[in-house]
């Protein structure tokens, strides 16, 4: 076990893991963020997807250790309220069947309209190829990507 | 206008106390998401008045409807509540929605299965909100003195013109709810409907896309700790001894043992499937500790004998025979040759054997589909915490009054002190139909005397059992000399079961028809996947006439529209399970908004149509192949499921129905050899991801006025077959075996 302490959603928090343990049970195991999915545990669902430095990263194989001294964001602090433009997007076209994956795919997205504020269909297809969702709302979350992007 | 009775479900619309929601926060955000100016205006309400299980009233006027079913991903929970709302003629800005426990005594079917929340809930759901209405306006006629017959209601506002009067519902909330509850009600025509087909949103969507713990698997509690199980390596291995000790000394390990989950002799229900009831458990403090540990398990196991099941098979007794031994694809493969040769006739019309004798042209195809994993993206879990004779569970299952049942038995403990609270499955289709890991969970939360959350791995999910069956199918038509269908034969069967259907269409539109099913028992569990049966029935169906009506020198649409006009005409037999007249009309819709028959350069059409679920779907797919690549440019639907409670959530189910199925179709496969599945994860186990969806989908409803049926699974089965005939008008060959990708890059 070793002491860590990460910059998660603007907050300095400290925690007591084993340094091989990954972000995604640092967060759902040990601070209550469970938002950030487990779905396959080996970076090929993207339920998992958090921003490390505002880069989107599968949080099931980033390791505690290396998470240090990075800025972490997870969909608990994408926007304060629930608001942010892709967040919207998403009630909008209110895509989520299940909703499992959806926090993944909102983290892929957020990055993706960060570093390409108009992405092409194939930017955004190839941006969303590591989330899977099993409902099929791909149609939905390619729309409303557009739509973030639009009114971003 | 239409007149129900309460005393049918009498329970359901009688007078509860204190039934128990998780929702009030949950809810709470959702106001706040839609309606913001409703979320000033309306707070939470000082006192609630119960009227029945289903709704409550503040006495400022906002209104709580409570769910009955559980939710993964149909949205039931937002559909199913606007039935309520509907009939009690509440604003739905005003409607607060709570999921209901598992409560048999006060609601009906609280099941997730066969598409039939809404259909079979419908006029429960909305006498319900009737029931309340009438006892509101009963309330206030007593109030005013007025006569009843004079008091209207609209969107919450209680009015009697007369006398000027005028209330909302928070005013008579209190002496409504002491009212006595009538014997009937009047329920409304439907072309006064103001919620119900109207789109409204997902209730839970905020907190879906802040993250909010929703599903069984974020579940916590104080003093919980992580089980996480080993099951054999192989399906046909059982546990034979086990060395526990390296990993228990690991950090955060607090035990290592064995569990038997379901007992050898319970006689089973059809949904207490189980591939494995000896498992060994771990128990630790963290998951990721409890995944290390679990790693580090040293188990040896042998082969496991043959054996027999008992089962109650919905009241009748059965036995399910499970065979020893490894088994390979090739085996089975061998196997389902040789029980097709000895099939059960199923259904026989005419003179099959004479009509082919005599045929002009015979076309014969046969066709398979192999076993598949559901792949809910949230891995299976429960919560669990038995406290002597208390049980408290939480978790995500689509059938829990069917589960709770051998939980009672495998711990002694009566149904009433079970309490099991449904959490949001992250998807179901099927799987989560078979919870035995809400036994496993307790099982170990019993041995360990503390609150438990189970977790499978990915990995213990697919290579664990219950899958979708593996199916092959032979169909064989006679066309006469003016190509003509005379006769039609379909021989299907599968390991371990059977997915002939065989009532259903071309039945009932051929002469001569013959029907036979075949079955070969197998140690591989399988279950209720997406549309059970008709996912592979209407592949190789629907492929399978778009071949004939090619022989017959047809269009498959004009082909399929002749039988069922006959089917219509003059049906042969009288088991036909469908209606000919409302699968022509959906046709002709598919028909008419794919402007079918014009072509357009470069795109390749599929035609399908299918019904089941009570539903009818017909699809047209439009598709180009681009440096090897195939790329889905348009699926259109057309759907006939009756009334449609809640139009864009509807559209969205079906264009989910229609990407999982392309998925599917394309993608989807699990084989074995000696016992062990093929593929454990993600990186194996292809599923269609954004890419490979199709660029658009359009989805349209057949308006008949019929009272609503199933929307989960009809549009799913359909789409395999035209993919198929799509692919096949782009490069000239028929597609016969599932996944379709093996064929494309051989």
């Amino acid at each position: 076990m070793a002491q860590y302490n990460l910059t998660i959603n603007g907050k300095s928090l400290n925690v007591d893991v084993d340094p091989s343990t990954p972000m995604l049970w640092v967060l759902r195991d040990h601070l209550d963020l469970v938002g950030t999915k487990f779905g396959c545990g080996i970076a090929q669902c993207g339920a998992c997807t958090i921003h490390l430095d505002g880069n989107a990263v599968r949080s099931c194989q980033l390791p505690v250790s290396a998470a240090e001294n990075a800025e972490i964001t997870t969909i608990e602090g994408i926007s304060e309220k629930g608001d942010h433009p892709v967040q919207k997007a998403w009630l909008e076209h209110d895509v989520p069947q299940c909703g499992y994956c959806q926090a993944g795919q909102i983290m892929s997205a957020t990055a993706l309209l960060k570093s390409n504020p108009s992405p092409s269909d194939e930017d955004i297809d190839n941006a969303m190829n590591g989330n899977i969702c099993r409902c099929g709302t791909y149609t939905r979350i390619k729309a409303a990507i557009k739509t973030a992007a639009k009114s971003a | 206008m239409k007149t129900a009775s309460t005393k049918i479900n009498r329970r359901s619309f009688l007078k509860v106390s204190a039934l128990s929601g998780g929702g009030m926060l949950l809810s709470l955000n959702w106001l706040a998401a839609c309606n913001p100016k409703q979320a000033e205006t309306l707070t939470m309400p000082k006192e609630w008045f119960q009227f029945n299980g289903f709704i409550k009233i503040g006495e400022n006027g906002l209104v709580t409807i409570m769910s009955p079913n559980p939710e993964g991903g149909q949205n039931v929970k937002t559909s199913m509540p606007m039935i309520v709302a509907e009939e009690l003629d509440v604003a739905w800005e005003n409607v607060i929605v709570e999921q209901a426990d598992l409560d048999t005594k006060y609601f009906t079917r609280q099941f997730i299965g066969g598409s039939q929340a809404i259909r079979s809930g419908y006029t429960n759901l909305r006498t319900a909100g009737a029931t309340a209405r009438a006892m509101l306006v009963a309330a206030a006629a007593q109030s005013w003195n007025v006569p009843a017959s004079e008091i209207t209601i609209k969107a919450g506002t209680i009015t009697h013109k007369q006398s000027g009067k005028s209330a909302h519902f928070g005013e008579f909330a209190s002496l409504a709810a002491t009212m006595p509850v009538p014997e009937e009600v009047q329920l409304k025509d439907s072309k006064d409907f103001g919620i119900i087909g109207t789109s409204k949103k997902n209730v839970e969507a905020k907190n879906i896309v802040t993250g909010k713990p929703l599903f069984g698997i974020d579940t916590k509690r104080e003093g919980m700790l992580i089980a996480m199980l080993v099951h054999p390596p192989a399906i046909g291995k059982k546990l034979k001894s086990l060395d526990g000790s390296k990993a228990k000394n690991m950090p955060g390990i607090r035990e290592v043992f064995q569990i038997k989950s379901l007992q050898d002799d319970y006689k089973r229900t059809f949904f207490d499937t189980a591939q494995f009831t000896d498992l060994v458990a771990i128990v630790g403090e963290s998951t990721w500790q409890v995944l290390q540990a679990k790693k580090a398990i040293q188990a040896e196991w042998e082969i496991q004998e043959g054996y027999e099941e008992k089962r109650d098979m919905f009241g009748r007794e059965g036995i399910r025979v499970v065979p020893k031994g490894l088994e390979s694809s090739a085996s089975q493969e061998q196997a389902m040759i040789e029980a097709a040769k000895n099939p059960q006739t199923q259904r026989k019309d005419g003179n099959p054997e004479a009509a082919f004798a005599k045929a002009t042209k015979i076309i014969e195809r046969s066709y398979t589909g192999p076993f598949l994993a559901h792949n809910c993206m949230e891995p299976m879990n429960f919560f669990a915490h038995v406290q002597g004779e208390k049980v408290e569970c939480a978790g995500p299952l689509q059938k829990p009054e069917l589960t709770e049942q051998a939980l009672s038995s495998r711990l002694g403990i009566s149904l009433e002190n079970i309490d099991i609270k449904m959490t949001r499955l992250g998807g179901g289709y099927g799987r989560r139909s078979y919870a035995h890991w809400l036994i496993e969970a307790a099982v170990i939360s019993q041995k360990m005397n503390a609150p438990i959350k189970l977790i499978y791995t990915r990995e213990d999910e697919m290579t664990g059992g219950i899958y979708r069956s593996r199916y092959q199918a032979t169909y064989k038509a006679a066309l006469d000399e003016n190509n003509e269908l005379t006769a039609f034969h379909v021989n299907a069967g599968g390991l371990p079961e059977n997915p002939l259907y065989a009532d259903r269409f071309p039945a009932g539109a051929v002469a001569n028809y013959l029907a036979e099913g075949w079955e070969v028992p197998s140690n591989i569990t399988t279950g209720s996947f997406r549309a059970p049966r008709s996912n592979f029935m209407a592949c190789v169906e629907q492929s399978f006439l778009d071949e004939v009506a090619e022989a017959a020198g047809k269009d498959p649409i004009d082909f399929r529209l002749e039988l069922l006009a006959k089917a219509k005409a003059n049906p042969v037999g009288e088991r036909n399970d469908y209606d000919p007249g409302r699968f022509a009309e959906v046709i002709k819709l598919a028909k008419e908004k794919s402007n079918w028959g014009q072509d357009t350069e470069g795109i390749s059409r599929g035609f399908s149509a299918y019904f089941c679920h009570n539903s009818y779907a017909a699809q047209v797919l439009d598709l180009k192949i681009v440096d090897g690549q195939v790329k889905i440019d348009k699926v259109i639907n057309a759907i006939d499921c009756g009334l449609v409670v809640n139009p864009d959530a509807a559209k969205n189910l079906c264009e989910g129905a229609v990407i999982d199925g392309i998925g599917t179709a394309m993608f989807g496969e699990l084989t074995f050899a000696d016992g062990v599945a093929s593929k454990s994860n993600f990186d194996s186990y292809r599923m269609i991801r954004m890419k490979e969806a199709p660029a658009a989908i359009e989805t349209y409803f057949v308006e008949n006025g019929e009272d609503p049926s199933g929307l989960g699974e009809p549009a799913y089965p359909p789409v395999f077959a035209a993919l198929a005939n799509a692919l096949y008008k782009a490069n000239g060959k028929r597609f016969y075996d599932q996944p379709f990708i093996n064929q494309l890059n051989s």
